[in-house]
């Protein structure tokens, strides 16, 4: 029935939301095809679970209602989840040995938003344990590839998501940013994300990793996608999640094309230092120049404690991580260790059997700033020096409508480049912890290609509640330039 | 040694040692459902019916905060006049144990949302009151269950997530009589007010008491804390057993280590469960699932316009309105049931002080030795009126009045009036019939009214005594005397 010029995988969310309603494509006809690329694609270690019964039946339901008029605005798109979302019908393991097998009882409210608004879920994507890493090798299943090179990393911790979509294995997924968890993997793969304010999204389902940081957010090729899939996530949950925002759903999409002549774009000094790699400078310099020739100002701002960021981040994350992983204990469910001796036994045992390196660091982290006579020197003054941050953005944005910089100081790295140091993952997150402290809403934006030919990422970020002006400023630089429509060589 | 009216401090020393107690309370609050969820509250259910996916702790859920439970917690600082926080944190405290789902409790560490205020009440006749330092909202944990499993343990996670509110005093309290009266009263504040049961056997209202000594003007002693204490019996004697132990270790050259100890009704000693050096570091960090708990004075006015009466308001009104001494009040006030009681009957026979002697003496008695409520009295407040209205009006004397409401408690008859014709027990108020008694009494007894003439006023008494006999008790003792007086005088 399909019969456009370009293949199924090459269009993006709007335009199979289109062909679906259209009837040139059912809903069928679009799972079989991303299935089927999903298997013939195993080896890029995109997907941790596929049920096609699942998802076929979703598509059949998807095709009665696109037939009976009752279609969603994403109804028959098919779409896969990061594997940190509860679902009911598939499995949800967040990564981790901890809980391989894991089946929840009820769907993550980003998820059942999806399924409302007519998505076919594809299956689990990939992800550093917890989402706790930038590279997804601290995946306890499988290390997943970079499109681009496979002997490079996707980044992470949404890796899978990120490989998914730029190996056009699934026309969007959703992701989480914790630290900037969607978008430098969406950077490191060429792929367009966006981390709304925290708050907009329901946290509910997703397994939490740091609580006050951990936000939801749309993976796509563009930005136009992901306003349409952003409108359709978001959204007050005042009964399951306390810390959801209670504004009221928003077209992200309305104000896409608007022109971006007079918008000041903030160009923070800290971002463009000695760390950035010139390649990466050199792109990211590029597209800032598009911005300029439409009419933007660059306007030098500064975020004086960039680098700061680094350990309060590592402090308040971990703190939270180390209490909100005690619920693992092998006692209700999970892991459990075979043979133990007593209570104790047990519960170092599974802990010991059912965490991952990364994720023990990070606790006994945690529990190291939570301890008595500990708090205040760490946890109390990370805390103060987050507002500060919070407040040096406040500041900032005085003098512009948006900040621009790089995502990451360089491109995407081999597998086992970090090799054991856990320091270089942590140093590597530099320019996304700071939106991520202070709750701003951020984005990736692919900004042409670096070293080794690896995709390069802009980095937007707005103040609260300013998703759309970000979408807006990508759209335009999107409908100016061909990066985010490039795919990797042999996809 | 003679013992003052009011007991001073020396009075309450045990072997030269002052008592402190101060008491930590963790009242159930009275919500259908769960603090952070929407699971059921009700006990007594199957084991693991009552726990949703939120109380499971399973993987992305989240809490969300049960008004109804911060409205008890406000109706309770309201009741006892403590500060209301406009704004207080909930926080994690972290520890590792299978009844404890998510690794964590959630309570209120550093700013709780009920601050200051003091709980007052009589101890014997003399007023106390005893500060409050906070009252905080926070979760109850599962049940571990030991017994129903070999070589295992089984957990209930009903219980999980049910809100408490824990109230903490001051170490004001000096010896166990008065912690237990401060726990009967904080017992009555809360059940009055509406927001726990007060059911202490089935873990509603649960006491722990730290207990110290030391010498008078020393700084406070070490305490150990006495957990769980279920019914206000066992309190005292735990307490007391606690006072004597720490004494004696003291005096034997033992310093007392901080402890939790647990009382062994069986053996009615205390035992330390753990000690001081092996306390573990809960970690408390505010939790960040859940925003600060703002309280707009709104709030606050709303709960409050819509609050029953309180007790001591109460009380207050009883002495201004029925001009009731204030132990009075304060007595019939210890419960919704006994103060409406006592207001139906003092309206009813216009006579509210002989109402509340009647309460508290004929009423209480019989309902203390039937270890029953007021609810169960078998005299109404109607049956008491009409007896009362009837020993006001002089129909009746006290000890006449006593019979008909033994007959009446028995149900022997439905109401006073029927019951002192049926038994004729009038008072004697026909003048004529009682001046034939008289006479012939002073008739019969010559030698009695020589020796009153003569100036013994012994003699007069037994002429009286001799009267009333004759008149089978239904004579006004008033009118014999007057009648005799002029009679013989």
């Amino acid at each position: 029935m399909h019969s456009a010029s370009k293949p199924l995988h090459d269009l993006g969310v709007a335009e199979l939301a289109a062909s679906l309603r259209a009837g040139q494509v059912s809903a069928v006809e679009a799972a079989q095809h991303f299935l089927g690329r999903a298997r013939s694609h195993e080896s890029l270690g995109a997907f941790l679970a596929i049920d096609e019964e699942v998802t076929m039946n979703q598509a059949r339901a998807a095709d009665a209602r696109l037939a009976a008029g009752t279609a969603g605005p994403l109804e028959g798109v098919p779409l896969a989840h990061k594997d940190i979302f509860v679902t009911k019908d598939l499995p949800s393991t967040a990564g981790s040995r901890m809980l391989e097998g894991y089946r929840s009882p009820f769907d993550a409210t980003v998820v059942r938003k999806l399924a409302d608004a007519g998505v076919v879920t594809l299956g689990k994507l990939n992800c550093d344990e917890f989402a706790m890493g930038s590279s997804n090798e601290n995946s306890a299943y499988q290390p997943a590839c970079n499109p681009w090179d496979l002997a490079r990393v996707p980044g992470g911790s949404s890796g899978g998501s990120a490989v998914a979509v730029a190996a056009r294995l699934a026309p969007a997924a959703t992701g989480t940013d914790t630290g900037g968890s969607i978008r430098q993997p969406a950077s490191f793969c060429g792929i367009t994300g966006i981390k709304p304010t925290y708050g907009r999204a329901s946290r509910y389902g997703m397994i939490a990793f740091a609580s006050s940081l951990d936000q939801a957010g749309p993976m796509a090729r563009s930005a136009e996608d992901c306003a349409l899939l952003l409108s359709n996530l978001c959204g007050p949950d005042p009964d399951r999640d306390s810390t959801s925002l209670d504004l009221p759903t928003e077209d992200f999409a309305r104000s896409l094309n608007d022109s971006i002549d007079g918008l000041r774009i903030g160009i923070p000094k800290e971002f463009f230092g000695e760390g950035l790699s010139a390649d990466v400078r050199t792109a990211v310099e590029g597209v800032l120049g598009e911005f300029e020739k439409m009419g933007a100002r660059l306007v030098p701002i500064s975020l004086p404690r960039t680098e700061l960021s680094i350990p309060v981040y590592y402090i308040i994350a971990p703190a939270e991580a180390s209490s909100n992983l005690s619920r693992f204990d092998g006692v209700k469910f999970g892991h459990r260790a075979k043979a133990f001796a007593d209570l104790v036994d047990m519960y170092k045992k599974t802990r010991a059997e059912g965490f991952g390196d990364e994720v023990k660091r990070r606790i006994m982290i945690g529990t190291y700033v939570l301890s008595h006579g500990y708090y205040d020197a760490y946890y109390l003054q990370a805390q103060r020096i987050r507002r500060m941050i919070a407040d040096d953005f406040q500041q900032a944005f005085k003098s512009c409508d948006l900040i621009a910089g790089p995502v990451a100081p360089t491109v995407a790295w081999k597998l086992g480049g970090h090799g054991n140091d856990p320091l270089a993952d942590y140093l590597a997150d530099i320019f996304t912890l700071p939106a991520s402290l202070a709750g701003l809403p951020g984005m990736s934006v692919p900004a042409g290609f670096g070293d080794g030919a690896m995709p390069v990422g802009l980095q937007l970020i707005g103040n609260y509640f300013t998703e759309s002006r970000l979408l807006n400023a990508a759209h335009r630089l999107q409908q100016a330039t061909d990066f985010h429509s490039r795919k990797p060589e042999g996809v | 040694m003679s013992t003052p009216a009011t007991p001073s401090l020396k009075s309450l020393l045990v072997r030269g040692y002052e008592v402190v107690i101060g008491f930590e309370t963790h009242a159930q609050l009275s919500t259908q459902s769960k603090i952070f969820s929407r699971a059921p509250t009700a006990f007594g259910a199957e084991p693991n019916t009552q726990a949703c996916a939120v109380d499971l702790a399973l993987p992305g859920t989240l809490p969300v905060m049960n008004r109804g439970a911060v409205e008890r917690a406000i109706e309770f600082g309201l009741a006892v006049g403590s500060h209301i926080a406009p704004r207080s944190i909930f926080a994690r405290k972290n520890y590792f144990y299978p009844d404890l789902p998510k690794g964590y409790q959630i309570s209120q560490f550093e700013i709780p949302v009920v601050q200051g205020g003091a709980v007052e009440f009589f101890l014997g006749d003399e007023k106390k009151s005893v500060r409050l330092v906070r009252a905080h909202l926070e979760e109850d944990a599962g049940k571990s269950l030991h017994e129903d499993f070999v070589g295992q343990s089984g957990i209930d996670l009903n219980r999980a997530g049910t809100p408490l509110l824990e109230i903490v005093t001051e170490p004001d309290m000096r010896s166990s009589a008065e912690a237990v009266a401060y726990a009967k009263e904080l017992h009555k504040i809360v059940t009055w007010i509406g927001i726990c049961d007060g059911n202490m056997q089935e873990g509603s209202f649960r006491c722990d008491a730290n207990v110290s000594v030391r010498k008078p003007g020393a700084p406070l002693g070490t305490r150990r804390e006495i957990k769980n204490l279920n019914s206000f019996k066992f309190m005292q004697q735990a307490i007391d057993y606690e006072i004597r132990w720490q004494i004696e270790e003291i005096e034997d050259g033992r310093p007392i280590q901080q402890a939790t100890v647990l009382f062994d009704p069986d053996t009615g000693e205390t035992r330390a469960m753990r000690t001081k050096e092996d306390a573990a570091d809960y970690r408390y960090f505010p939790d960040p699932d859940l925003p600060p708990l703002v309280i707009a004075p709104g709030w606050v006015e709303r709960v409050r316009s819509e609050m029953a009466e309180l007790p001591r308001v109460m009380a207050q009104r009883f002495v201004s309105t029925y001009a009731l001494p204030e132990y009075d009040a304060t007595t019939l006030t210890q419960s919704k049931a006994m103060a409406a009681y006592f207001e139906a009957t003092a309206q009813a026979s216009g006579q509210p002080k002989l109402a509340s002697n009647w309460i508290m003496g004929e009423v209480s008695r019989r309902l203390n030795a039937g270890e029953t409520g007021i609810e169960q009295s078998k005299v109404s407040s109607a049956q008491l009126a009409g007896l009362i209205v009837r020993i006001a009006d002089g129909t009746i004397s006290n000890a006449a009045g006593r019979q008909v409401f033994e007959a009446l408690w028995n149900a022997e008859g439905q109401e006073a009036d029927g019951i002192i014709e049926a038994r004729g027990l009038k008072q004697m108020n026909n003048a004529g019939e009682l001046e034939r008694i008289i006479d012939e009494v002073v008739a019969a007894n010559p030698d009695n009214v020589a020796q009153f003439r003569a100036g013994k006023d012994k003699a007069f008494n037994a002429l009286v005594g001799q009267i009333m006999k004759a008149s089978k008790g239904k004579a006004n003792p008033q009118q014999v005397n007057d009648l005799l007086r002029q009679k013989i005088g």
